[in-house]
C-alpha cells in the first residue's frame, strides 16, 4: 500500500463531503430557504413597490446571505466533531490545513453556491435592474467563500459547546462587517450603472487574505477544541 | 487528572489502562496520540519523542475511541475506504477480505446507520487492522458487544500481539487475550 | 531582564510583585484623572465652535485610546500565551478583556452625550463610534467564548485564537467603516473630530490619557492577582500565605 498524497487526500475528504450531502439533501436546502424567507420578510415590512424595494436591495441581499452564512456555518465541523470522524483526520498525519479547506470548499458548494445560483431572480425581485444582476452574483461569489472561510474559523473555536451556533454567529459577525460595506456597495454602484470594480477589487483581496489564513486558524483552533 | 503516571510497553506487549469511570483512562490515551496535551510529561516512540517529525508516530498509530468514527450514511465499505485511504491507499479487495475475517462481510454495503453496535465496532476495528498500524490505541473496545463479538475483537487483538504488535487498551472489565504480555496499570 | 520577566511568570512571584505595584499606579492615577478633570473641565478655554460641549471629549477621546490599546495588550498577552504556553500570560488576556469592554462602552457613552448637544441626537453612525460599536462587539465575543467553555485550557486558547484574528481584523474593519462614513457623508453630519488643538486644551487631554493608562495598569495587576488566586486555588503556595 503506498501512503496517500496530502492533495489526494483532501479530494478524498471533498469527495466523501459531497457524497454525503447527496445522500441527505434536503439539509443542503435549509440555508437556501432561509435565504429566501429573510428576503421576503423586506418586502413584507416595507412596501411591495420595487422602486422602493430597489433603494434597500443591496443591503436586503448582502444582509440575508450574511445570515444564510452562518447558519449553513455551524453544519462544517459539528457532525464530525459528534462522531469522532475530527479526531481522525488530526491523527491521519495529513495537513490539517489542507484537509480544512477541502471540507470549507465543499461546505461552500452545498451552502454558498446555491445562494450564487439563486441570487438573479431574488434580486430581480427587489427591483434590482438587469444589468447589474452579474455584478450581484460576482460580489456573492466573492462573499460566500469568505463568509465560508471565516465560518470555518468560528465552527472550529466553538465545537460542542452548548449554544454553540449562536456563539458561532457572535464571533463571525463582527469579521464579516468589511464585506458587507464592500459588497452592498458594489451592488449599490451596479444599480445606478456606475463600474462597481472598487468594491469587487477589495473584496477579492479580502478572499485572497482569508484564504491564506483561515484553514491555518482553523486548524489551530480545531487542535484547540478536541483536547 | 493524571499525576504521576508513567509505562513502557514493547512489541507483542499490551497495556491494560483500568479504573472507575471518570478517572482519566480515556485522557491518558488521549495523551498518548497527542490529542491532549499534557502540562508535564512526554510520550516517546522508539526512544524519541513522538512529536518529532523524523519519528513518523502517527503512521504507526491507530485510535478506537468511543464513538466509532463512522459515518452512518455511508456504507461499511466506503467508510473503510476513506478513513484508511486518508493514509494510504487501499483497494476494495482489501476491505472485502478484512470484513470477512471479522465476520461482518453482509455490512459492506449497508448504511452504518442500521447496524448494531456491535457490528459498528467490528467494522471501526477493520479500519484498524487495514492502517497496518503497529500500536493499537483502544478505548473501551468491548462496551456494548455480544459476547461473539467481543470474541472476535478479543481474538483480533491476540494475533494482532502474537504478530508483534503493541496495544493500550482502556477497559472497566478484564481483557482476555490468549498471547502478549498484558500488564495491568490501574489508575485511581 | 529575561530572567526577570521569566521570574515574574511564576504566580506566586506575580502575585506578590503585582501586590506591591498596584498601589503606585493607583494613586498617580487618581490624582492625573482628577487634575485632568480639573483642567478639561474647568481650566481649558471655550472652544470657539463648540462651546463648552466639546469638553466631554476630554473622557471620549482617552476612553477610544485606551480601548484600543488594551485590545492590542489583550491580543498580544493571548498570543504569548499561546506561543509560549505561559499561562499568565492567558491570565492578562482574560483580564483586559472587561476593563476594555469597559472603556469602549465608555467612549460610546460619551460619543452619545457629545452628540446630543451637537446634532440633538443620542446616536450617529460617525465612522469612529460606529468602529468603537464594533469594536464592543469583538470584546463581547471574546468574553462570550471565555464563559462558554468550561475546560480552562481550552477557554485560554480557543480565546487567544479569537484575539489574534480580531486584532488582525480591526484595522481592516476600521478603514472599512471610515470608507463607507466618507462614502454616505450628507453634507450636514459634522464629522465628530476635535476642535483644533490648542496647547491648555491638550495637556489636560495627555494627563487624562497617561491617568487612564496608569488606571488600567492598576486595575489589571489587581484582576489579574485574582485569577491567579483562582487558578492556583489549589497550589500549596496559597494555604501556606494564608497561614501567615
Amino acid at each position: 500500500m503506498s501512503g496517500t498524497s496530502s492533495l489526494a487526500a483532501g479530494q478524498l475528504l471533498f469527495q466523501r463531503d459531497l457524497r454525503l450531502a447527496w445522500r441527505r439533501w434536503d439539509q443542503v436546502t435549509d440555508p437556501l430557504v432561509f435565504f429566501l424567507m429573510v428576503t421576503t420578510l423586506f418586502p413584507l415590512s416595507l412596501s411591495p413597490e420595487l422602486s422602493r424595494l430597489r433603494d434597500v436591495a443591496p443591503g436586503v441581499l448582502w444582509v440575508a446571505a450574511l445570515l444564510s452564512s452562518l447558519l449553513a456555518a455551524d453544519s462544517l465541523l459539528k457532525s464530525d466533531a459528534q462522531d469522532g470522524t475530527l479526531e481522525q483526520y488530526v491523527l491521519s498525519g495529513q495537513p490539517l490545513t489542507l484537509l480544512l479547506l477541502a471540507k470549507t470548499a465543499a461546505h461552500w458548494i452545498l451552502s454558498g453556491l446555491p445562494l450564487v445560483l439563486i441570487s438573479p431572480l431574488v434580486a430581480s425581485a427587489l427591483g434590482v435592474p438587469g444589468h447589474a444582476l452579474g455584478v450581484v452574483m460576482m460580489s456573492l461569489v466573492l462573499g460566500t467563500l469568505t463568509l465560508s472561510l471565516i465560518g470555518a474559523i468560528g465552527a472550529a473555536l466553538t465545537i460542542g459547546l452548548r449554544r454553540g451556533s449562536l456563539l458561532l454567529a457572535l464571533l463571525v459577525l463582527p469579521l464579516a462587517m468589511p464585506l458587507l460595506i464592500f459588497g452592498a456597495r458594489a451592488v449599490e454602484l451596479a444599480i445606478i450603472g456606475e463600474a462597481a470594480a472598487g468594491p469587487l477589487y477589495l473584496l477579492t483581496a479580502m478572499l485572497v487574505l482569508s484564504m491564506t489564513l483561515a484553514p491555518l486558524t482553523a486548524a489551530a483552533a480545531v487542535r484547540i477544541s478536541i483536547d | 487528572m493524571l499525576r504521576g503516571v508513567s509505562f513502557a510497553i514493547g512489541a507483542g506487549e499490551a497495556l491494560h489502562v483500568a479504573g472507575p469511570n471518570g478517572v482519566g483512562k480515556t485522557s491518558l490515551l488521549r495523551v498518548v496520540c497527542g490529542l491532549l496535551q499534557v502540562e508535564e510529561g512526554e510520550v516517546h516512540w522508539n526512544g524519541r519523542s513522538s512529536s518529532d517529525p523524523g519519528v513518523t508516530f502517527l503512521e504507526s498509530l491507530a485510535y478506537l475511541a468511543h464513538d466509532t468514527a463512522l459515518k452512518g450514511d455511508l456504507t461499511a465499505a466506503e467508510n473503510l475506504h476513506f478513513s484508511v485511504g486518508l493514509k494510504h491507499s487501499v483497494s476494495a479487495q482489501q476491505i472485502a477480505a478484512i470484513l470477512a475475517d471479522l465476520g461482518v462481510a453482509d455490512c459492506a454495503d449497508l448504511p452504518c446507520r442500521v447496524l448494531s453496535a456491535g457490528q459498528r465496532r467490528r467494522v471501526a476495528l477493520c479500519r484498524v487492522l487495514l492502517s497496518e498500524a503497529r500500536l493499537w490505541v483502544l478505548d473501551e473496545p468491548f462496551t456494548n458487544l455480544d459476547a461473539s463479538s467481543t470474541a472476535h475483537v478479543s481474538e483480533t487483538l491476540s494475533r494482532h500481539l502474537a504478530q508483534g504488535g503493541l496495544a493500550l487498551i482502556a477497559a472497566h472489565q478484564g481483557l482476555s487475550l490468549h498471547s502478549g504480555n498484558v500488564t495491568r496499570l490501574e489508575l485511581s | 531582564m529575561w530572567t526577570w520577566f521569566h521570574k515574574l511568570s511564576s504566580p506566586p512571584h506575580f502575585y506578590r510583585v503585582a501586590g506591591k505595584m498596584v498601589p503606585w499606579f493607583a494613586w498617580p492615577a487618581a490624582l492625573l484623572i482628577v487634575a485632568a478633570l480639573v483642567g478639561g473641565l474647568v481650566l481649558a478655554p471655550r472652544d470657539y465652535q463648540q462651546g463648552d460641549a466639546y469638553r466631554i471629549m476630554y473622557v471620549h477621546a482617552p476612553s477610544a485610546w485606551m480601548s484600543l490599546m488594551v485590545y492590542v495588550v489583550m491580543a498580544v498577552s493571548a498570543a504569548i500565551g499561546l506561543i509560549w504556553r505561559i499561562k499568565l500570560a492567558h491570565a492578562v488576556a482574560a483580564g483586559c478583556a472587561p476593563i476594555g469592554a469597559t472603556f469602549t462602552f465608555a467612549a460610546l457613552a460619551t460619543g452619545a452625550l457629545w452628540g446630543q448637544p451637537m446634532w440633538g441626537t443620542w446616536w450617529v453612525w460617525d465612522a469612529r463610534l460606529t468602529s468603537e460599536l464594533i469594536l464592543l462587539f469583538l470584546y463581547l465575543g471574546y468574553i462570550a467564548l471565555r464563559s462558554a467553555i468550561d475546560d480552562p485550557q481550552r477557554a485560554d486558547r480557543a480565546s487567544a485564537v479569537l484575539a489574534i484574528v480580531g486584532v488582525i481584523n480591526v484595522p481592516i474593519i476600521h478603514y472599512s467603516v471610515v470608507w463607507w462614513n466618507t462614502l454616505h457623508q450628507a453634507p450636514s453630519v459634522t464629522k465628530m473630530g476635535a476642535p483644533t488643538i490648542s496647547l491648555p486644551m491638550l495637556i489636560p487631554l495627555l494627563m487624562m490619557l497617561l491617568g487612564f493608562t496608569l488606571y488600567f495598569v492598576a486595575v489589571l495587576l489587581t484582576r489579574v492577582r485574582g485569577e491567579v488566586l483562582r487558578r492556583e486555588r489549589n497550589a500549596g503556595w496559597i494555604r501556606e500565605g494564608l497561614a501567615q
